[in-house]
This record gives C-alpha cells, sequence and structure tokens, in this order.
C-alpha cells in the first residue's frame, strides 16, 4: 500500500462524498493520481461499495437483527467454506464471519419481525444438513459501530476561542 | 468602594486580553463554527486516559515530588534526547509544571528583574508580554514579516536589542501563525544571542505539529545554545491533553532549582493523575513510535493543506503555515481591519475566528484560523468564508 492509498482509504472512510479535488489537496497528490488511484482501488475491490452509515432507530422501519452463533461440521476438501456460502446467499443474512473459539460460524441476520427471524432460524439456518447446532442473540441496542458511536453524548466540548 | 489602593496597579493596568473580548462577543452567538479555537479537536487517546483512572482507582491520591513524579521526570528526559538530541538529567534539569504556561510564567519571574527588558516576537501567543510585565520586567515586540514567513530574523532581533535586553522568547513552531524555524534560522539567531551574551526561552509546545517535510529542531540542540536555553515543552498539543494541564520546563540546574523554589512554593506540584497520564503518554510513545502522535499529524496535515488552499482560492493571501494547527491569511485585500473581518464573520456568517492584532499589533491584517475541527464542519466554515470574502471584495 502506498501512502497515496492509505490517506485516500482513510479520508474516505470518513466521508466517502469528497470530491476528488479535495481529495487531491488534502493528500498533496494530483487529480489524475487521485482519481487512477481509488479507481485502481475499486478495481482491486479493496473498495467494495460507498455507503452510508445509518441509524435505523432513528427510522420508522420495522427491523430486528440478531447475532447467531453457528455450529457446523467442516466438509472434506472445502473446509467452511461451502457451508458459509450456503449461509450467506440467505436475503437475511447480512454478515458472516468464521471464527475461533466455541462456535464456528457467526452470521449476523436483519428481518422484519420477530416471527420472521425465527422462521429463519428454524426454517431455513437449522435444517441445513451440516449445521449442528446455533445460538441466537438479539441486538437490543447498537452503541458503536465502524467507529461511529450512536448515542449523541460525544460533541465538542472546547471552547469556542481559546489563545 | 474604591479599590485602586488594594490592587497592584502595574498588573491591574496591564489590558485584558483581546481574545477574551472576542470570546465574550462569541459566546452570545448560537451554533457558531468555531476555527478560534486553541486545541486539538482529538480527545486524550485512550490508552492514556486509562492510566489516570487506574492510578484513581489504585488510591494515588498524595501530592507528588515538586519537581515531578520521578518516572514522569525519566520519560521527559528519555523522550527529549530520543527526539531532539538534547540531554537533561531528570533529577536536577527537568521541572514538571501546570502546562507550558506555569513553565513560561516561573522561567519569566526566576529571571527577570526590574527593568529587565525581554524580547517577544509578534505575532506571537498572547501570555509573554503581560507574563514579562507581571515578573516586573518590560516586554519588547520583536516584529516577524509576513515576506520572511513569519520567522525571526537576526535582523529584526538585532533591532530590538538594548543593553537592557536579558532573554528572548522563542515561540517555534508558532501560534498564531504557524511558521516554523529551520536549522539555519536558528544558527543566525544563535550568533545573535551569543554575541549579545542573551538567554533563550524557548516554547516548543508545538514541536511535534510540523508538516511538509519540515523537521523540529530544538534551539538547544544548536552548537553553543545549551546552556544558554531553557527548553519549555507539554502535553497539550502533541497528546491532545490540553485539560489535563501538564508541561515542564528543562535547562541548567541553577535556572531549574530557582524556577522551582516559586513552582514548590506557590504550587507544590502538578497535579498527579495529569502527571501519570502524561507519563504513559511518553512511554507508550516510546514503545509504539508515537503512533498516537503520527495519526493526529496526519490528520491534522490534511486538513492543513484543504484550509490553506481554500484561502488561495478566495483570493486570501495565505503563506504555507509548516506548523502548529493554525493558518494565518491575510485578509488586507478586503480593505477591513483584522477586528471588523472576524466581527462581520461572526455576526453574518456564524463563523469564528481570531484577529491577528490578539497576538499583537504585527498581526494586523491577519486572522487565526485553526484547522483542527472535524472534516465536515470545516468545509461548511471555509464556504462561508468563501462567501463573505466574495460579498467584501
Amino acid at each position: 500500500m502506498t501512502k497515496l492509498e492509505t490517506d485516500l482509504l482513510d479520508l474516505l472512510k470518513e466521508d466517502c462524498r469528497i470530491p476528488l479535488e479535495k481529495l487531491a489537496v488534502m493528500t498533496g497528490a494530483s487529480l489524475e493520481d487521485v482519481a487512477a488511484t481509488i479507481e485502481d482501488l475499486e478495481k482491486r475491490r479493496v473498495i467494495l461499495r460507498y455507503a452510508p452509515m445509518i441509524n435505523w432507530d432513528l427510522t420508522d422501519r420495522e427491523r430486528v437483527e440478531a447475532m447467531i452463533e453457528v455450529r457446523v461440521t467442516p466438509q472434506r476438501d472445502m473446509g467452511f467454506d461451502a457451508i458459509a456460502r450456503r449461509i450467506y446467499c440467505f436475503d437475511e443474512v447480512k454478515s458472516v464471519f468464521l471464527m475461533s473459539g466455541s462456535y464456528d460460524l457467526l452470521v449476523l441476520v436483519e428481518a422484519r419481525t420477530l416471527k420472521e427471524l425465527a422462521g429463519f432460524v428454524s426454517g431455513k439456518l437449522s435444517p441445513l444438513e451440516t449445521v449442528t447446532g446455533t445460538a441466537t442473540s438479539f441486538v437490543l441496542k447498537r452503541y458503536k459501530e465502524e467507529g461511529v458511536i450512536f448515542d449523541s453524548g460525544d460533541s465538542d466540548r472546547r471552547l469556542v476561542i481559546s489563545p | 468602594m474604591n479599590y485602586d489602593r488594594f490592587l497592584n496597579q502595574r498588573i491591574a493596568d496591564v489590558p485584558p486580553s483581546g481574545i477574551r473580548r472576542f470570546f465574550d462577543l462569541a459566546a452570545t452567538m448560537k451554533d457558531t463554527i468555531s476555527l478560534g479555537v486553541g486545541e486539538p479537536d482529538f480527545k486524550t487517546p485512550y490508552h492514556i486516559r486509562n492510566a489516570a483512572i487506574d492510578s484513581l482507582v489504585d488510591g494515588e491520591t498524595q501530592y507528588t515530588a515538586n519537581r515531578g513524579l520521578p518516572e514522569l521526570r525519566e520519560e521527559i528526559a528519555l523522550y527529549l534526547s530520543g527526539r531532539y538530541g538534547l540531554s537533561y538529567d531528570p533529577g536536577t534539569q527537568v521541572l514538571v509544571t501546570i502546562g507550558a504556561s506555569e513553565a513560561i510564567d516561573l522561567a519569566l519571574r526566576a529571571m527577570t528583574s526590574p527593568g529587565d527588558e525581554v524580547l517577544v516576537p509578534e505575532p506571537s501567543y498572547v501570555s509573554y508580554s503581560p507574563g514579562v510585565t507581571f515578573a516586573g520586567g518590560t516586554p519588547v515586540g520583536v516584529e516577524t514579516l509576513e515576506k520572511d514567513d513569519f520567522r525571526l530574523t537576526p535582523e529584526c532581533l538585532e533591532k530590538a536589542i538594548t543593553p537592557r535586553t536579558k532573554a528572548l522568547i522563542l515561540p517555534y513552531p508558532n501560534n498564531p501563525t504557524g511558521a516554523v524555524m529551520n536549522r539555519e534560522d536558528l544558527e543566525a539567531i544563535a550568533k545573535v544571542i551569543r554575541a549579545h551574551d542573551l538567554f533563550v526561552i524557548s516554547d516548543e509546545i508545538y514541536s511535534e505539529l510540523v508538516y511538509g517535510g519540515h523537521q523540529h529542531v530544538s534551539f538547544a540542540a544548536i552548537e553553543g545554545m545549551y546552556e544558554r536555553t531553557l527548553t519549555i515543552n507539554g502535553f497539550s498539543k502533541a497528546f491532545a491533553m490540553t485539560g489535563w494541564r501538564v508541561g515542564y520546563a528543562c535547562g541548567a540546574q541553577e535556572i531549574i532549582s530557582v524556577m522551582n523554589k516559586i513552582h514548590q512554593y506557590a504550587i507544590m506540584c502538578a497535579p498527579r493523575q495529569g502527571q501519570v497520564a502524561a507519563a504513559a503518554a511518553l512511554k507508550s510513545g516510546r514503545e509504539n513510535g508515537y503512533e498516537d502522535v503520527l495519526r493526529m499529524r496526519d490528520s491534522y496535515d490534511r486538513r492543513r493543506r484543504l484550509m490553506v488552499d481554500a484561502f488561495r482560492s478566495m483570493g486570501l493571501h495565505c503563506f504555507e503555515p509548516y506548523g502548529a494547527f493554525y493558518a494565518f491569511p491575510s485578509i488586507r485585500s478586503t480593505g477591513m481591519t483584522s477586528e471588523e473581518f472576524c466581527s462581520g464573520l461572526l455576526k453574518s456568517r456564524n463563523i469564528a475566528a481570531v484577529p491577528g492584532t490578539a497576538f499583537g499589533p504585527g498581526g494586523e491584517g491577519n486572522i487565526r484560523c485553526c484547522y483542527a475541527t472535524a472534516l465536515d464542519k470545516l468545509n461548511i466554515a471555509l464556504d462561508r468564508m468563501a462567501a463573505f470574502v466574495a460579498e467584501h471584495t
């Protein structure tokens, strides 16, 4: 990774709507270099997408989230990858991680209602033949995600003017 | 009741800080975006805060040694030798103070006798000249010019020296201009200092915040200047620890011991948890290559470029500030004074900046803008300032 690449990733992660011109000013690189570097990062799938971080609790959308610890039997030659794929293809599944520790996969699931989510676990996830057990925990409150604090207790406490 | 006879008139007559007046005006406004701050927008790194919490939980609530916790003085000595090539004995040459501010005050009080003149480059930090007056001396401004990138030049320094001159305050990287002094610049100053047998109080509080390939050089590291220099630094800017109030002075033990005499009677010691946190900051920095400092500096640097570029796009002349976290653009093209510009900007656009005149008469025509402000707010502030400038040119 070049300094320009890490600088751009840091800046875009904070705000991906910064115009190219300002990115160029802030990194001290030329506009062409910045544009080419970002395009390259996209091509190499280092940058996968540009998405806003949304606090859904402030919207009226009904939404239930759960983290499901899943124990599975790894398959010969495929390890955990094949079963992970079987799981992540479900629309309800937002994230899947292979974990160290007492279970194998951590699955983040989102549904509209509790009933729908229960239906996913009992009707779709558990019946998969390699899944040997699940433990579902519901998300009650989101405090911080991707470095962003959700409750608003993080204001600027500095004096307006100081020497 | 007339209190005049109860007051020390020499002190009562010192005018209030120009910043204070502006602060009162800004305090009446709501939802102001402020470029008028003088501190980082980062919080103290959490592991440093935790060191102070642990210390409190462990019941470390007692006085420390007057000169500061031995482990902090050790860390300061290691830091200054590793970072700037300065060698100080932690037992006799290091004094931990309540911010660099106390160190400056102690130095002036320890060294100044009535009639002594102390040279203060202008524009510069608001406390120096009043500090000299409080200490019984006479502050003498030394102009620094925009054409010299606000560096102190030997010519301007020579002009200000009289037979009464005792010391020079050397504040680089500079608040409010953002100017830095390179080794050659300092060597030229050292020649004058030697020729006139002067002493230097070097306030290096922004030493970690230099950009664009510049390297901070401590004045005491210039040949022949070690014994003539008091090195002052602290934790506020580099480690985002302004509210902790911890700084230090290092120099000849003869001077440090007299400063300590004032410090022990007036202050006793800097607050313990601040010292614990400061020691943790230096120790972790030494072990991880100062990654917190570098992360914050990188972030300031990006915003520095953004701000300077924005001023130039507005048509304001802005010299490249390579230190601290301020830009000091000229607003002369608007035909307004610094005060008029800042008042107008505050009242009509709700953006606070500090008139250059708050930092001495040499600041007329410029304003101080701090770029340690969240990027989204900085962009809004710069857009509004651009509209304000366009309206007045």
